[in-house]
């Protein structure tokens, strides 16, 4: 039975945004508008979706590193207790802190450059209890060894490191406190393409080892399907589709992920691929269009789409669930 | 067969390493970089020269700095008064020597202690922003834009002329730049990753922000710090100059320099006015070399 380790419930992240001389509030980036979505433990949750669709914004707000503006973000743990996270104080929050970990996208400023690799992973350790000296050696010594580095790596600045090695130091920042959930960030994005299947193996090795879930945040489609149980594709702060990822790329219901789903290549010259071109940029989020967010940009969009906004509904294919929200899909829906 | 040079070196090597003799954290980091400059030493080595001369002063000189000798007045440098003498017959070697305690300590006292204020503030606000962040920056901006010399003439009228005045209205009027450099670092800083990252772990604000942030916002508060010795050392000058620095009986750099505003001294007696000039010069130098060197040294992206 898959058991939840996180649910969201209606989360909202707005930014304000300010003009004028008085600094006027004159509108809201609705960077992530009312996201439900459940994470089971053990699994690996992709989340696509273009630049700016909000997919950091909702990851930094499951850690609380933006604050949400409305809505919930549920932990259970694994004796099934629930604990509602926004609406915790600072300081309730530092026992959920060592639950839910990220890694960053950017190796070259996710390390601290002033601190060996020692002297910036320890002081998590110190304030979480591990008092002796000794002792978080050993910690960060084992999570080196972990990822392949070597353990006297630790008294090394970061910019003694590569790309790759730094990432890899990013995930041993992350693990440090034993986590339960790891919002990866784009992790391997800025790396190049031998280098990310070096970390995608790493980090699905460590998953195994030490039961972890991944809600992995990415823009690469092709990374994606060898690596997440699910996928949930994002357009304007919204999700528009959430499906077993064999079923994003065989039974495609939403025309957006349709469209990113053809963008990716395929090494075979003789396979043709017919390539849906969206048209345009992604709206502005702080003047979304009315009716479906993606109306202006869709091949298939009709008058509905253009003044009623579609609800993610429950669909099955191949027996499995699968949400999308598009007013044109034939399936029936299911309860 | 006999071993080559080389192989007996790599012997050497790793015997070493296996008796863990081999230590490779001689010194530290930032020492190592900072001796490699041979500016920043030459600087450190007069720097180091000239204060020590001034707190050994009286050592070094068998004059005192006050006694007037009409016999011997305004003399030209000798094998007896190095510097010559004034026009009072004073010492000017020794008065050099003495004026350097003050105004060094004016210099870099007010420096440094600007700069504490400047980023025990700054970094707090520039990290934490909102509110604080507004009321201390138009707080600062409200120092800054008051002029400096009525701000001196208004305390000297009140409490009269004093060194530890002059060094009040100095740190007044001089964190606020510190204040603006360490917020403007700090605003750049939060967004990195790596801040977020000890964010996630939920550590607190002063530990994030005066020790994992404020190292990497250091080197240019450093280079600062030694602009504004230099400039604080130049405006104590200027404003005993005047008359409403330190008070006259005390000797220092500005006010031994003060003779050379009458146009018979600055002609004909350079020695009252030479010899300062160019250990004021040459101070503020070494003081700008130490402060190139300190912001190489401790900028850790750069490798030496």
């Amino acid at each position: 039975m898959k058991k939840e380790i996180l649910k969201l419930r209606g989360l909202k992240v707005h930014f304000p945004v300010q003009a004028g001389v008085f600094n006027r509030v004159v509108g809201h980036v609705l960077a992530v508008d009312g996201v439900d979505l459940d994470i089971f433990r053990g699994e690996v949750l992709g989340l696509a979706g273009e630049s700016g669709c909000g997919k950091t914004t909702l990851g930094k707000a499951i850690l609380r590193l933006v604050e949400p503006t409305d809505g919930e973000v549920k932990y259970i743990s694994q004796d099934d207790d629930e604990t509602e996270l926004t609406s915790l104080e600072k300081k309730d929050m530092d026992p959920f802190r060592k639950k839910l970990q990220i890694v960053f996208q950017d190796p070259h400023s996710s390390l601290n450059p002033s601190f060996t690799i020692f002297g910036s992973l320890q002081d998590p350790l110190k304030k979480f209890g591990i008092k002796s000296k000794e002792e978080r050696r050993k910690i960060i010594g084992d999570l080196l060894e972990a990822v392949n580095m070597r353990r006297e790596y630790m008294d090394r600045y970061p910019h003694e490191f590569s790309g790759g090695q730094r990432q890899r130091i990013g995930i041993v920042r992350a693990l440090c406190l034993e986590p339960e959930l790891i919002v990866c960030d784009e992790a391997v994005s800025a790396l190049d393409v031998s280098i990310q299947a070096q970390v995608l193996k790493l980090l699905m090795q460590l998953k195994k080892e030490k039961n972890l879930t991944y809600l992995f945040i990415t823009h690469d489609l092709s990374v994606t399907e060898y690596l997440c149980d699910r996928i949930a594709v994002m357009y304007l702060g919204r999700i528009v589709e959430l499906c077993d990822s064999e079923d994003l790329y065989n039974n495609t219901l939403h025309p957006y992920s349709e469209a990113l789903i053809s963008a990716i290549p395929v090494a075979d010259l003789d396979k043709q691929t017919k390539r849906i071109v969206l048209e345009g940029d992604v709206p502005s989020p702080v003047n979304p269009p009315k009716g479906c967010p993606f109306h202006p940009r869709c091949p298939k969009a009709t008058d509905i789409c253009k003044t009623e906004v579609p609800t993610l509904k429950k669909y099955s294919t191949n027996g499995n669930e699968h949400y999308a929200s598009c007013h044109l899909i034939d399936l029936p829906e299911i309860s | 067969m006999a071993k080559s040079s080389l192989d007996k070196k790599f012997d050497q090597i790793r015997k070493r390493e296996e008796e863990k003799t081999f230590s490779t954290k001689k010194r530290s980091r930032i020492v190592n970089k900072f001796l490699n400059n041979r500016l920043a030493v030459l600087g450190l080595i007069i720097f180091t020269i000239i204060i020590l001369a001034s707190i050994f002063a009286p050592l070094l000189s068998p004059y005192d700095p006050m006694r007037v000798d009409l016999r011997s007045m305004r003399q030209p440098p000798s094998f007896d008064h190095w510097f010559g003498t004034d026009s009072t017959g004073r010492d000017v070697f020794t008065r050099v020597l003495f004026g350097g305690r003050v105004s060094i300590f004016i210099g870099l006292g007010s420096a440094i202690l600007s700069a504490v204020v400047g980023i025990a503030v700054g970094c707090y606000a520039g990290y934490k922003g909102g509110w604080i962040d507004v009321i201390a920056l138009r707080i600062s901006e409200i120092f800054m834009s008051f002029p400096q010399i009525i701000l001196v003439l208004l305390l000297v009228s009140i409490t009269g002329q004093s060194l530890f005045n002059l060094m009040a209205i100095f740190i007044l009027t001089g964190w606020g730049g510190m204040y603006r450099l360490a917020r403007a670092r700090m605003l750049s800083l939060r967004e990195e990753e790596y801040v977020q990252a000890l964010r996630s772990f939920g550590l607190s604000t002063f530990t994030i922000c005066y020790k994992h942030m404020l190292p990497n916002a250091l080197s240019p508060i450093m280079v600062n710090i030694t602009l504004s010795t230099a400039m604080f050392i130049l405006t104590e000058a200027g404003l005993s100059f005047l008359g409403l620095g330190v008070p006259l009986n005390i000797p220092t750099w500005g006010n031994i320099l003060n003779v050379a505003q009458d146009i018979l001294i600055l002609q004909n007696y350079w020695w009252m006015w030479g010899p300062v000039g160019i250990v004021i010069s040459v101070f503020v130098l070494c003081v700008n070399f130490i402060g190139d060197g300190l912001r190489d040294s401790t900028d850790p992206s750069q490798q030496g």
